[in-house]
């Protein structure tokens, strides 16, 4: 286990500026979907990724999008749009609309866009991991080169069934790559009250498999990281775990309302110093590829986009009861009635 | 036709897919060398490779979950559970998983996996390994549950169950695998799921059942046709989606009905079609749906323990007669 090596940013000022966009574009929307949840439109549990931006976006940066495999658990948004999936569909979703990406049915737990390659969107707290190990075992069966991205959260990392999963990717090299998005918490319970060793990276070894931990706030840091552990995977053919260092500046859902019955005020503060976006704006600036003026109008335009998004979204009707039957199974619709 | 064993016809249904199609593989415990706990894969392992015929280690919600998401990328696999008592430690891959992806991607994702293994009482096998979970599955929408009482149907049933779109669970009786019947030769044969059949004709009641209890309602048919009673033997085969048009016309011509099953009775999917009878066919009947379940108890280990708690063909005769 290494820390992250210092690195010379090569990226263009365009790539750049890409990056800065596709994390700022996260933020907002997520800012967005907190301020829809609050006026009640949208309802049940939701999950945003305010803080962890550089991390779904390093990844998403270093796949074939379209055919690699993407899974995660319930705070999916990021993956989804950084793959492709129409930022209306992604919302209409978590309103519940009909122009949802599963037309209503899912919500923000469950979106899927298996056409870019994300399957979701998953409720159980590492329940969906041997499913993606299940879309790597799939590559192999078939000879392909594709490579799955397998992401969970901290609390995730406790569960049996991740332990099963890992024993039979290490057993049979499994072209899967298992991504702990440590936050730091499992819903309300940090990582020391609920890791016998808080030290998640070492979970890979005793299946053989590589592990590593890396540094997730920093965007060309982790997308460095990600481009040499997807080319290992790619060409070596094997698992990989890595436990990737982050932090949730939101709540664990738009329901917890309550962050000071688990950290202080003081703690969300010094959180911010490690703020992905301001390290890259900082990064930009001192190479002379960004000035203030420039970020607060590309901040501008995302937050006019973001509005626009949802007044599309907002436009979309809610599903017809009678839709209530489609898509139970493939062929037939189950016993009628109450 | 060729005769054949419940346990053959499975095997022969599973060869004939395997070299049909190269997306099928099984996955289970002990299916590869060791050739199987009941022996369904037989000879499987020398003829289709480690790569299809899987040996898994013992780590059921794992390797169902695998399965899972391998159908979701369009393989077809088939997971046996050694027993279907396992199966409840992959409850959570099958039910919240499995059975919701179709519906939770509103039909973008599909999951053509197949879940089977012995499930219900073999011999002696107590509390732990007796599970007759037909009933808990086929409370679920998404699922599909199929309970072949027959090597034909076994065949067939299979054959449509690997062809299904949706994740089917394939119940066997560890019971039934030594039963013998023909079965067609030809490697299309399908029995579509959701078509219960009468696999015996009678006028004056229906007994309805599936999986192993429908054998011992023809052996209850012999024995009550010697008393007079013309009895009419209901195969429902498949539970979810459950084929009520079959047994409503049945109940419909004999006016009596008893449904046997082998699940315990309070709350098995027996009671389920019991209700149905009573709501759709109330006008028809002479008497109320009786019931044969098998006793709410733990299975237990004395084989004369055992005996007292799996409904046989003297229960349903008591049950037949008691209805007048």
């Amino acid at each position: 286990m290494a820390q992250q090596a210092e690195y010379k940013i090569t990226e263009s000022a365009a790539e750049l500026e890409q990056h800065l966009r596709d994390m700022l574009f996260i933020r907002h929307f997520e800012e967005k979907c907190n301020v829809v949840y609050r006026q009640g439109k949208a309802g049940g549990y939701m999950h945003v990724y305010i803080g962890m931006e550089a991390l779904a976006v390093g990844w998403m940066r270093a796949i074939r999008p379209g055919y690699d495999y993407v899974i995660t658990a319930y705070r999916d948004h990021a993956h989804a749009l950084l793959l492709g999936t129409p930022a209306v569909a992604v919302m209409a979703e978590i309103m519940g609309r009909k122009a949802g990406t599963a037309g209503g049915k899912g919500g923000s737990m469950h979106i899927y866009d298996p056409k870019n390659g994300f399957y979701g969107g998953w409720g159980i707290v590492g329940g969906h991991i041997p499913l993606g190990a299940g879309l790597a075992f799939a590559a192999k069966y078939r000879g392909e080169d594709r490579v799955t991205l397998n992401f969970m959260g901290d609390g995730a990392a406790n569960q049996g069934v991740v332990f099963e999963t890992l024993n039979m990717s290490g057993l049979w090299d499994l072209p899967c790559i298992y991504i702990v998005e440590n936050n730091e918490f499992a819903m309300g319970t940090r990582l020391e009250y609920h890791a016998a060793d808080p030290e998640l990276w070492k979970r890979g070894l005793p299946f053989g498999i590589r592990s590593e931990r890396v540094d997730g706030m920093d965007v060309l840091a982790m997308k460095r990281k990600a481009e040499e552990l997807v080319e290992y995977v790619r060409t070596e053919k094997k698992p990989v775990w890595v436990e990737v260092m982050s932090y949730r500046y939101s709540g664990h859902g738009a329901a917890d309302n309550d962050r000071q019955l688990y950290r202080t005020k003081e703690e969300e503060e010094n959180a911010w110093q490690r703020d992905p976006i301001a390290r890259l704006k900082r990064q930009m600036m001192e190479l002379g590829y960004l000035n203030e003026e420039k970020f607060e109008a590309i901040e501008e335009e995302i937050l006019a986009d973001v509005e626009k998004v949802y007044e599309e979204a907002d436009a979309s009707p809610f599903p017809d009861p009678t839709e209530v039957y489609d898509n139970i199974y493939s062929d037939m619709k189950p016993e009628a009635g109450h | 036709m060729t005769e054949m064993t419940y346990r053959e016809a499975l095997q022969k249904c599973i060869v004939d897919s395997l070299e049909r199609n190269p997306d099928v593989f099984i996955m289970g415990e002990d299916i590869g060398r060791y050739e199987g706990t009941f022996k369904v894969t037989r000879g499987l392992f020398p003829k289709f490779g480690s790569g299809r015929i899987i040996d898994t280690p013992i780590t059921e919600a794992g390797f169902a979950g695998i399965g899972i998401g391998a159908a979701m990328a369009g393989l077809r696999p088939i997971i046996e559970f050694m027993t279907m008592s396992f199966s409840i430690l992959a409850l959570d891959q099958i039910i919240n998983h499995a059975a919701k992806v179709h519906y939770m991607t509103n039909g973008e994702v599909k999951c053509p996996i197949v879940f089977r293994g012995p499930g219900g009482a073999a011999k002696q096998l107590s509390a732990q390994h007796s599970h007759s979970m037909d009933g808990w599955y086929a409370h679920v929408p998404g699922l599909k549950v199929v309970c072949p009482a027959t090597p034909a149907d076994v065949y067939g049933l299979m054959k449509a169950s690997i062809a299904d779109d949706n994740p089917v669970i394939f119940y066997e009786n560890p019971g039934l695998y030594t039963v013998k019947g023909h079965v067609p030769d030809d490697p299309d044969y399908t029995v579509p799921i959701g078509k219960a059949q009468i696999l015996k004709e009678g006028k004056d009641i229906s007994l309805v059942g599936y999986s192993r209890m429908t054998q011992v309602n023809l052996l209850a048919a012999e024995l009550l046709a010697k008393d007079g009673i013309d009895a009419e033997v209901v195969d429902v085969r498949s539970l979810l989606p459950l084929d009520t048009e079959t047994i409503y016309n049945s109940v419909r011509k004999t006016h009596r009905a008893v449904v046997v099953y082998e699940d315990w009775r309070s709350g098995g999917f027996g009671a389920e079609i019991a209700a149905r009878i009573q709501e759709d066919c109330f006008d028809h009947l002479d008497a109320p749906v009786g019931r044969v379940g098998g006793l709410n108890v733990p299975m237990p280990y004395a084989r004369v323990l055992e005996l007292e708690c799996i409904p046989d063909e003297n229960d349903v005769i008591k049950v037949v007669h008691k209805l007048g």
